[in-house]
């Protein structure tokens, strides 16, 4: 009885934070280099039709993964344009990428769909053996294969941040990238590279919510995730185990208070609303002796040869 | 002289029966918190005025819309821009706008306000141009309960409800009513999400529903698209409510109380072009046909015929 309490909740939070995961994966890059985009909730709701769309109109999932992947890094190649060659002030050009992802997915679902329906998505897949386990097997085990790749995606971020060249140039690129640019490191490049591939992942996420758990497109599908992922950044301190563990830890608690509200435990349903968000902040707070360094150069225009 | 005050008097009669006769269309602005595809709240006000139109004509009746609108002072500036610019009715569909509405009301008395849902129209403050209208949906509610009952094996069923507030607290009531009344040893368990937008977590808390055993689920608002998903998914009957929303997954939409504000909004349009700006509350209820419940034959025996038609099931003469 209490087994199958703690599966439901578990295998809830997992996929509860496959979306989170992905974006803030791809934010981590992007940030780790020095570009903050808050544009990351546009991008995922743009990634999101298009994969939507693409998969409902050609019967392909695959197809539709990858539109929302192209999408994506248009998006991103938009916001690190503006960032890094026109040196606009990141902050507000990515809610401006953010209003128009927003408002673009909208009217394409209206002129293309108009009405909210309904698709065959990514299915389950059970890992052949380990999915057998009992317990770990129903938690872990059982899922569509992108909650498998976003998770599998931490501990890729994690080896190409630190142990390949390309990581490292994206960190000095975001850390000091004034020195990074004497010794031959094209940081506008590394950073549109990042924020690039910042924006394929947030398609991603949007595709993991229309195709693959949600299984449906709406105005507004992600209601604000894309923020919730980029703080994630912060709250992980730019490393992939620390978003991983935030990002579980929202979800867990988010699955955990569905689940006190099913039960009819006498807490009121706005404690309980509240509940992923205190915990966040509270572990936060506890967690702020550790030394965690923002990337130096977040947020800050790069302007060659002036230092 | 008098052929031409003849002919004069014949002019300027003509003229005033033309005028009379070409009247100006009346002109309605809505203002909703979502999209008017949503297949939940907005959507059922936007089809309301739709069909009205087609009744009243286009050339005399006209409408705009601004949807979206979750923010409640882009809200109020819409309402205030839609008033100046001199439309006979102006809603603000959305019980978060009561606020706005007290303040820009007084200023603009030769329009008619429309303000939901809600029974409150003001005129304790003295205020004489805004209706009232409001959906008692806990009695279509309370029929989707009964069916629930009855149609659930397990005696378990789930509710994914968004904000403890307005219409979507009065169906919750209705639905636990009914089902209660039907088998008083069933169980209701309701969820809040907290949000009318959060499809991810709707669908997840279907998910913990159907584990905790239902297998009728209810919902409202427009995330519910969510918890239908998965309900079509692990098979669980849903039931819904502000609009049809059989189209989302035939299979399994068992009914819906669909609003129709057409009932409200009528007599509104009415007393305005009498002359009456306000102080009126109206709803709608199954009596007065503003609330209507559909049964989807497919969900409820589609399953059992299919079953005849391809042997499964052999009838026993």
């Amino acid at each position: 009885m209490i087994g199958s309490i703690i599966v439901g909740i578990a295998s809830s939070g997992i996929r509860l934070a496959t979306p989170y995961l992905y974006a803030a994966i791809g934010e981590t890059f992007g940030q780790l280099s020095g570009v903050l985009n808050l544009g990351v909730d546009g991008i995922m709701l743009m990634g999101a039709y298009a994969a939507f769309y693409v998969a409902l109109r050609t019967g392909s999932l695959t197809l539709g993964l990858l539109a929302a992947m192209v999408v994506g890094a248009i998006m991103g190649l938009v916001m690190a344009f503006v960032s890094v060659t026109m040196k606009a002030e990141q902050g507000i050009s990515g809610i401006g990428i953010y209003l128009f992802g927003l408002g673009l997915s909208e009217l394409l679902f209206r002129t293309t769909l108009g009405a909210v329906e309904t698709i065959n998505g990514f299915p389950r897949l059970d890992i052949p053996v380990l999915s057998s386990l009992p317990v770990v097997g129903r938690i872990f085990f059982q899922h569509n294969i992108l909650v498998y790749i976003a998770f599998a995606l931490v501990p890729t971020a994690w080896f190409i941040l630190n142990k390949t060249p390309l990581g490292l140039k994206i960190r000095a690129a975001g850390q000091k990238p004034e020195a990074a640019d004497s010794l031959g490191v094209n940081v506008a490049r590394v950073r549109y590279a990042a924020v690039t591939l910042g924006g394929v992942m947030s398609g991603i996420a949007g595709a993991s919510l229309s195709i693959s758990l949600l299984n449906v497109f709406q105005q507004n599908l992600t209601s604000g995730m894309g923020f919730i992922a980029v703080a994630l950044v912060y709250f992980g301190g730019w490393r992939p185990r620390g978003l991983l563990f935030g990002a579980l830890l929202f979800s867990l608690v988010n699955a955990f208070q569905l689940w006190v509200q099913v039960e009819g435990i006498r807490i009121p349903s706005d404690f309980a609303l509240m509940m992923p968000y205190v915990i966040t902040i509270l572990v936060l707070a506890a967690m702020a002796r550790r030394r965690v360094q923002a990337p130096a150069a977040l947020n800050k225009r790069f302007n060659r040869g002036h230092g | 002289m008098k052929r031409h005050i003849g002919l004069l008097l014949v002019g300027v009669l003509v003229l005033a029966v033309g005028f009379g006769v070409v009247a100006d269309p009346f002109r309605v602005a809505v203002v909703m918190p979502s999209s008017i595809s949503d297949l939940a709240f907005s959507q059922s006000m936007y089809d309301a005025l739709l069909t009205i139109q087609n009744r009243m004509g286009a050339e005399n009746f006209e409408f705009s819309y601004s949807e979206g609108m979750f923010i409640v002072s882009d809200a109020a500036a819409a309402l205030r821009d839609y008033a100046s610019e001199g439309y006979d009715l102006v809603i603000a569909h959305g019980s978060q706008y009561g606020s706005s509405l007290v303040e820009i009301a007084p200023d603009f008395p030769n329009t008619g306000f429309a303000w939901g849902t809600t029974v409150d129209t003001f005129a304790d403050q003295g205020i004489n141009n805004v209706f009232a209208y409001e959906a008692r949906s806990e009695e279509g509610g309370y029929v989707n309960g009964v069916l629930a009952a009855q149609l659930s094996k397990t005696d378990i069923i789930g509710v994914v409800g968004p904000i403890e507030t307005g219409d979507a607290k009065l169906y919750v009531e209705g639905f636990k009513a009914g089902v209660l009344a039907t088998k008083p040893d069933a169980e209701v368990k309701v969820v809040w999400t907290g949000s009318f937008s959060d499809v991810a977590l709707a669908s997840e808390s279907a998910e913990t529903l159907i584990n905790a055993g239902a297998d009728v689920l209810t919902g409202t608002a427009q995330m519910v698209v969510g918890a239908v998903g998965v309900a079509r998914q692990r098979g669980a009957l849903w039931f819904g409510t502000q609009a049809d929303q059989t189209s989302l997954a035939p299979e399994i939409v068992a009914a819906n109380q669909v609003y129709d504000w057409t009932v409200t909004l009528e007599p509104i349009i009415a007393m305005i072009q009498e002359g009456t700006m306000g102080g009126t509350a109206f709803a709608l209820t199954l009596a007065n046909g503003g609330l209507q419940i559909s049964v989807n034959a497919q969900a409820l025996v589609g399953p059992t015929i299919n079953a005849i038609i391809d042997g499964t099931i052999e009838i026993d003469l």
